[in-house]
């Protein structure tokens, strides 16, 4: 089931929370949202599940509008919204059951459905207890298991891992990977890593607008452009190997890393690659080479670049 | 249809497995019980009259106080913790919640006023009772507290603060049952008549006195529809915020 966003505007007030954002996001497609706080990440996503009415632009999900038809919407969508706000004085199985009822899940088949969320969501030791009972990652594998209970074509996840342990994130990010196989996924997250391990598609949104769109590779080759090269040589003058290396013709800048021990950042020219010819310089000067490795852009210096402009 | 039972169901859970329910009735039923039986003065005994009248009159201002008291934490309570996030985005409409909510409480007074029939048995069973009376005055409660809990119900739509939703729902509460009727008994002309036709007062005395009159009913029941109807609008208007 696809969603469409399209020119979506959501103001609070005077305040523009999304600013004209169009988007499209296919079946089997896992999209992360990223951005800083109060960048329009929950407001979109509240805005797919018709939890608030855009001030303009539509949204539609399959063949259905959430302005002309917000509960075939409703039904089709999974949701864990950003707190995960649950009844805290009801028992766990019975917010399963309330949920599986409201959502219309046949009275016969109600009954296998929590039992499988409950497996699925590793809920087992905890069916019993009040929800206010539950730590907050079991919490959380709640607000996951209600969001997955009818077996909805669209998940929509506003930061589904906040408040796990780390073995209990990598859990839900498989448990996420494999659902969305066959559905469509938007989820959103401030934890870059995350992002980058759960989600084929990854868009960046900054003060209402998508300032980025594409994998993590594309996103990384985008910001990079250039080529970067971590280079140590051993056995040589510094300032002699810098003038050297400053003076190959496919190189643009050199810099230190650290000075003492003969460590250069060397920046390539757009479109070129410079390794072979320090190797070659290397060679002639009977310099050693002791490292020459490309240095990545992380996603996080792509998020702070797009954000802080 | 079924979604609507689906709330009230739980809404109903809700208000027993929080104990309120079972203190709620077992105060009414004490209060009422009090007064009906054992106060100087005024019980049954004391009158010899087999007649309902001190019960009614009672019942009367308990559910005027009580009927808050629980409409105060329906939608105020969701707001003010998030959960309505989770329930406007289940495949229910804004309405189906309002009814749901709404029937939930209104099904808790009908227990309430259903486990006072024993006073009606017991009092016809010494005495003859006006049977006719009794039965307008179940209906003249039960047209009330409908129309208080719409009230109560909206107005804890309108605040994520149960403190407020109570004060707020006794003061209209007050307005309908006394404020209204002053004001009308000092003001003259359509201004007067108006007020006169929308204090509870005249519509509750001509059903409790057995005059069951379509306009009466009509009045109870268009509060119930305006607080319902106000609801739904301050749920939808919160979604363009």
């Amino acid at each position: 089931m696809d969603i469409v966003v399209e020119q979506l505007t959501k103001t609070y007030g005077a305040q523009k929370a999304v600013d004209d954002i169009s988007f499209k996001v296919k079946t089997g497609e896992v999209l992360g949202f990223l951005g800083p706080n109060g960048a329009g990440k929950t407001t979109t996503m509240k805005a797919i599940t018709t939890f608030l009415i855009p001030t303009k632009g539509n949204i539609w999900v399959g063949k259905h509008s959430v302005l002309q038809e917000p509960e075939k919407v409703k039904k089709l969508i999974g949701y864990l919204p950003e707190n995960n706000p649950l009844y805290h004085d009801l028992p766990l199985i019975d917010y399963l059951k309330f949920v599986a009822r409201i959502q219309g899940i046949e009275k016969e088949k109600i009954k296998e459905r929590i039992l499988e969320m409950i497996r699925v969501c590793g809920l087992e030791g905890e069916k019993h207890k009040k929800i206010g009972e539950l730590s907050k990652g079991y919490q959380q594998r709640t607000g996951l298991a209600q969001a997955l209970i009818h077996d909805p074509a669209v998940l929509i996840l506003d930061e589904p891992t906040s408040g796990l342990d780390p073995n209990q994130i990598v859990e839900i990010r498989e448990l996420i990977k494999r659902i969305g196989k066959e559905k469509t996924v938007i989820l959103s997250s401030h934890i870059l890593a995350e992002v980058e391990a759960t989600c084929d598609r990854i868009m960046i949104i900054n003060k209402g607008k998508i300032v980025a769109d594409g994998s993590a590779v594309e996103l990384r080759k985008q910001a990079q452009g250039k080529e970067i090269i971590k280079t140590t040589i051993e056995n040589g003058k510094t300032d002699e190997i810098f003038t050297a290396l400053q003076e190959i013709g496919s190189v643009e800048t050199v810099d230190f890393i650290e000075r003492g021990k003969n460590i250069f950042e060397v920046q390539s020219k757009p479109e070129h690659t410079s390794r072979r010819d320090i190797f070659k310089l290397c060679v002639e000067k009977g310099w050693t080479l002791t490292e020459l490795s490309p240095i990545e852009t992380k996603l996080e210096d792509v998020f702070r670049h797009l954000t802080l402009k | 249809m079924k979604a609507i039972r689906i709330i009230a169901k739980r809404e109903l859970k809700s208000y027993f497995d929080s104990l309120m329910a079972y203190v709620m009735i077992v105060l009414f039923l004490g209060f009422t019980g009090f007064f009906t039986w054992l106060a100087a003065d005024a019980n049954i005994f004391d009158i010899q009259v087999a007649s309902l009248q001190v019960f009614f009159q009672i019942a009367f201002w308990t559910l005027f106080f009580f009927i808050p008291a629980l409409t105060m934490r329906s939608f105020a309570e969701e707001i003010r913790s998030g959960t309505i996030e989770y329930l406007m985005t289940k495949p229910v409409s804004d309405w189906q919640l309002v009814m749901g909510k709404y029937l939930s409480v209104f099904i808790l007074i009908v227990i309430s006023l259903l486990l006072t029939l024993p006073y009606y048995i017991t009092v016809a069973s010494i005495g003859d009772i006006d049977h006719n009376e009794v039965w307008t005055g179940y209906l003249g409660l039960l047209l009330m507290s409908a129309a208080y809990i719409s009230i109560g119900i909206w107005v804890s739509s309108i605040s994520n603060n149960q403190i407020v939703a109570i004060l707020v729902a006794l003061v209209i509460g007050i307005l309908f049952q006394l404020i209204f009727y002053i004001m009308a008994s000092n003001i003259s002309g359509w201004i007067g008549n108006t007020l006169y036709y929308l204090s509870f007062r005249p519509h509750y005395e001509s059903i409790t006195r057995g005059v069951i009159d379509s306009k009466d009913i009509i009045y109870f029941l268009s509060i119930v529809f305006v607080g319902l109807l106000a609801t739904e609008l301050t749920l939808a208007k919160r979604k363009f915020n």
